[in-house]
């Protein structure tokens, strides 16, 4: 009885390993099931005109899902990104049509690289707000982001008055005009928004991997106590990845309005659940610690080529809803399981071995 | 035999990092008191835990009157009759006697709700069985530790449990409540309820016992009958043949004092100090041992000396010059380093490889053009890590909780070695791993010590501290009583002072 008890664990031992690869691998598996998947039922799914078109809306996510990713590997949550976003098109808009009234009577008006900046530099400082609510005030994150989603939002609203601004071309004399490079320009075929990702990706990439406060990320993430007690500066850790989120939303706010040629403050609604939903297929664990920037890319292709497969196909929007929804929480089940399993692999190889 | 109500067969209970039960078999006798002992981290706790339903078993089995159970949660081990008297209170404070005792089971009137009335009624029926002198309407904080004690009592025997489990239930009662208690014991004992009694009092248990189980490391070493045996032989069981592997001291002569510290103090929230005016000094490659008891502030001394707590007050020098840094950051810049006593609190990063771990307190020093880590220096040290402090790691990338308890206690000390330290401080440093990394981790203080840095240890074994120190300091209540050098101290000495601090208040065993 004992060798079948004994087998049987042993059997049960090599079988969850393999299913534990498989789990890892999940992210890949999802993202090559939802390519064939509309390669066959979705027309001109594979032509490069769609290809590009898709790369294009999923990159606006992978921004988010980016800044998201580092937060959430620190056990925060940023829910203010897709306001962020609104925020930063609608500054953008304003700076190019109306310029910056000084008190003294003159306006002054930025060229677009200048427009740019400073744009990215409200998502920074935004960002900021965020960090020092939840290192100084100690607000938890959730009801600190969810603080500054609704201010920034009614600040894109008040901006314009509910108004969107309209043909942001700029003006010839004022030496303003360009901004549509950002959204429709091309650099040897490749929309220069995903060029940006890129160069963005695989900064955070080396970030996280070869720059000491990249890797103080992650020990943040797992166990704040031990990394505080390791000399580690938490706060300063926890600071940096408000602001790059809210450097990551101002990209996706400028990259949106000059795709337009417009700036809506309604923008961005909603996109923090698609960043998040991307980061949460891509392996990012919830609880912190564990995350790669590599994953979250792939989450949101995946997510971006689910929802525009589906328009292709003719799904109802409200189908796309519950099908999104649906493979978010299949991502986390399986992401729990993966983390049961692994747990209990290891713990029989110790109670085996001692 | 027939007598048998409970057998546990072949339990093993792994955590992250140890393994708490091996293989281990017990069985329980019907109206008798099953005494259970062991040292500190013997398993004792974690079997309790098995029969209790809190936590299940990694491999195993436990039968029930002969037939096979599971026990998944609590509720389940109460259905089957398995009453359980934790070490810690669980009681809710911010209820009465009465509510805390029927809780989850409360009497109730149908649509009416709570029948408290009821309640207060056959409460007191139990606690006057118990002579608790408690009424059963008082708040359960409102009671000092030794009757909230009888009230957990209380309500385990209000359960008609047929197993019993007391976890040290004298630890916090005066010997009138210990007599009151053995009497319910007996009491207990003849309408057949078997009684599993967990203690470290030796007399205790030569005078209630029937059966003895001795657990030493997780296995059982020794069952017999009380009557058989002695204090010698239980003594025997627990510490077993193999005693504790002490390096030997490396004979070097101590060098000038590199760290010092003058006046630590740290107000208490409830008033008085955790830590009361503390000043000492540790020479270079000196060992300085400090004992004390729980709660005799050595762990805050530590966080202290650390830059943990920002109210603490008080002078730290290294080498002479005051530390001006007042947070850990650069605390461990100047020259300091802390193995910290809760090693998956606040020494790991649980979800981060041994590597990662083993670097993250010294990623500064891999650092080329500011910001750029040399992936091949970092990985040359994490390994010259590995080697110098014999670390059992197949592969650095792994899990840091793949690695058995004693392995991952020198992972956190090679990331304190890792920063430069010029002065240790490990704060218990032998809790909860097994006697051969044991050994190791103490090798390794005594060759740390001879290469010239100045270690501070403390520690609550009495045959530790004697051992391993050059120079033993000891702390009771906060205070430090006495420094003495290791060739003049004694034992009894030491037991002595410890106590010192807490000479008026009622003494623990």
């Amino acid at each position: 009885m004992t060798t079948a008890t004994q087998t049987a664990a042993a059997g049960s031992l090599s079988g969850g390993a393999a299913l534990l690869t498989l789990m890892k691998l999940r992210t890949f598996i999802a993202l090559f099931a939802v390519i064939i998947f509309f390669s066959i039922f979705a027309p001109n799914f594979l032509s490069t005109a769609n290809m590009i078109l898709m790369s294009k809306h999923a990159t606006q996510n992978a921004f988010l899902a980016i800044g998201m990713t580092f937060v959430i590997i620190t056990g925060g949550i940023d829910l203010s990104v897709g306001s962020i976003v609104g925020l930063c098109g609608m500054i953008a808009g304003g700076l190019i049509m109306y310029g910056v009234a000084l008190p003294l009577g003159y306006t002054a008006y930025f060229n677009v690289f200048e427009v740019a900046l400073i744009v990215a530099v409200v998502g920074i400082l935004i960002g900021a707000v965020n960090g020092l609510l939840i290192t100084k005030l100690n607000v938890a994150p959730f009801i600190a982001t969810l603080g500054t989603l609704y201010v920034a939002r009614g600040m894109a609203l008040l901006y314009s008055d509910g108004q969107t601004l309209p043909n942001l071309t700029g003006r010839e004399d004022l030496g303003n005009q360009g901004f549509s490079y950002l959204g429709s320009g091309t650099i040897l075929g490749l929309p220069v928004s995903v060029w940006i990702l890129i160069v963005v990706a695989l900064g955070a990439a080396y970030f996280a991997r070869f720059v000491p406060l990249g890797r103080h990320i992650f020990a943040v993430g797992g166990n704040e106590r031990a990394a505080r007690m390791s000399g580690i500066r938490v706060n300063r850790v926890k600071m940096f990845v408000y602001m790059f989120s809210g450097f990551c939303a101002a990209i996706v706010g400028l990259i949106i309005s000059s795709e337009l040629m417009a700036s809506h403050p309604a923008t961005g609604t909603n996109l923090e659940l698609n960043a998040i939903a991307a980061a949460v297929l891509g392996g990012t664990s919830m609880s912190g610690g564990r995350g790669t920037i590599g994953g979250t890319i792939i989450g949101a292709f995946v997510i971006g080529i689910l929802s525009d497969g589906l328009v292709m196909m003719g799904v109802s929007s409200f189908w796309q809803m519950v099908i999104k929804g649906l493979v978010i929480i299949v991502a986390v089940v399986v992401d729990q399981a993966q983390r049961r399993l692994q747990q209990r692999v290891t713990l029989m190889q110790l109670a085996k071995a001692g | 035999m027939d007598d048998v109500i409970l057998e546990l067969k072949d339990i093993t209970k792994a955590y992250s990092g140890i393994v708490a039960l091996k293989k281990a078999n017990l069985k329980l006798h019907r109206g008798a008191v099953n005494v259970l002992v062991g040292e500190n981290g013997a398993g004792k706790s974690t079997m309790m835990r098995i029969i209790a339903g809190v936590e299940r078993p990694t491999l195993g089995e436990i039968f029930l009157d002969g037939e096979r159970i599971e026990l998944s949660s609590p509720a389940d081990a109460v259905r089957h009759g398995i009453g359980i008297v934790f070490q810690e209170l669980n009681l809710f404070g911010n209820l009465s006697v009465a509510e805390n005792i029927f809780a989850t089971r409360e009497i109730t009137r149908g649509l009416r709700g709570i029948d408290h009335k009821a309640q207060v009624e056959k409460a007191n029926e139990f606690l006057n069985r118990l002579e608790a002198g408690i009424s059963a309407e008082t708040l359960a904080e409102d009671l000092p530790i030794g009757q909230q004690q009888l009230v957990e009592i209380a309500r385990a025997v209000s359960l008609d449990t047929r197993i019993l489990i007391m976890d040290e239930p004298t630890s916090a009662l005066s010997a009138a409540e210990v007599d009151v208690l053995f009497r319910v014991i007996a009491d207990l004992k003849t309408r057949g309820v078997a009684i599993v009694y967990i203690s470290h009092r030796l007399e205790e248990l030569m005078r209630i016992g029937d059966y003895i189980t001795v657990l030493k490391d997780g296995e059982i070493t020794g069952h017999a009958l009380v009557k058989d045996i002695d204090t010698r032989w239980i003594v025997r069981s627990m510490i077993g043949s193999d005693a504790k592997d002490f390096a030997k001291p490396v004979e070097h002569e101590p060098g000038e004092e590199v760290f010092r510290t003058e006046d630590i103090c740290l107000p208490r929230a409830q008033g008085g100090y955790a830590v009361d005016h503390v000043s000492l000094g540790v020479r270079r490659g000196e060992i300085l041992g400090i004992y004390g008891l729980m709660g005799a502030g050595r762990s805050e001394l530590f966080e202290c000396i650390m830059g943990r707590h920002a109210h603490s007050s008080g002078k730290v020098f290294v080498e002479g010059e005051e530390l001006k840094g007042r947070d850990t950051t650069r605390r461990i810049r100047e020259g300091l380093a802390l193995i910290p006593e809760d090693r998956q609190r606040e020494g790991l990063v649980q979800s981060m490889s041994i590597a990662d771990n083993l670097s993250m307190a010294s990623l500064g020093q891999f650092v080329r053009a500011g910001f750029h880590i040399d992936l091949k220096r970092e990985k040359n040290a994490i390994l010259e890590a590995i080697r110098s402090l014999s670390i059992k790691a197949r592969n650095p990338e792994f899990d840091v909780t793949s690695m058995s308890g004693g392995n991952q206690q020198k992972v956190v000390i090679g990331k304190a070695l890792m920063t430069g330290p010029k002065v240790l401080l490990m704060d218990e440093p032998s809790r909860g791993i097994d006697v051969g990394a044991k050994a190791d981790v103490f090798r390794t203080m005594r060759r740390l010590a001879g290469e010239g840095l100045a270690i501070l240890f403390s520690t609550s074994d009495l045959e530790e501290v004697m051992a391993l120190s050059d120079r033993i300091a000891v702390m009771s209540n906060g205070r430090l009583v006495t420094v003495v050098d290791r060739r003049d101290a004694t034992e009894e000495m030491i037991v002595s002072a410890s106590a010192e601090g807490h000479k008026t208040r009622r003494m623990h065993a």
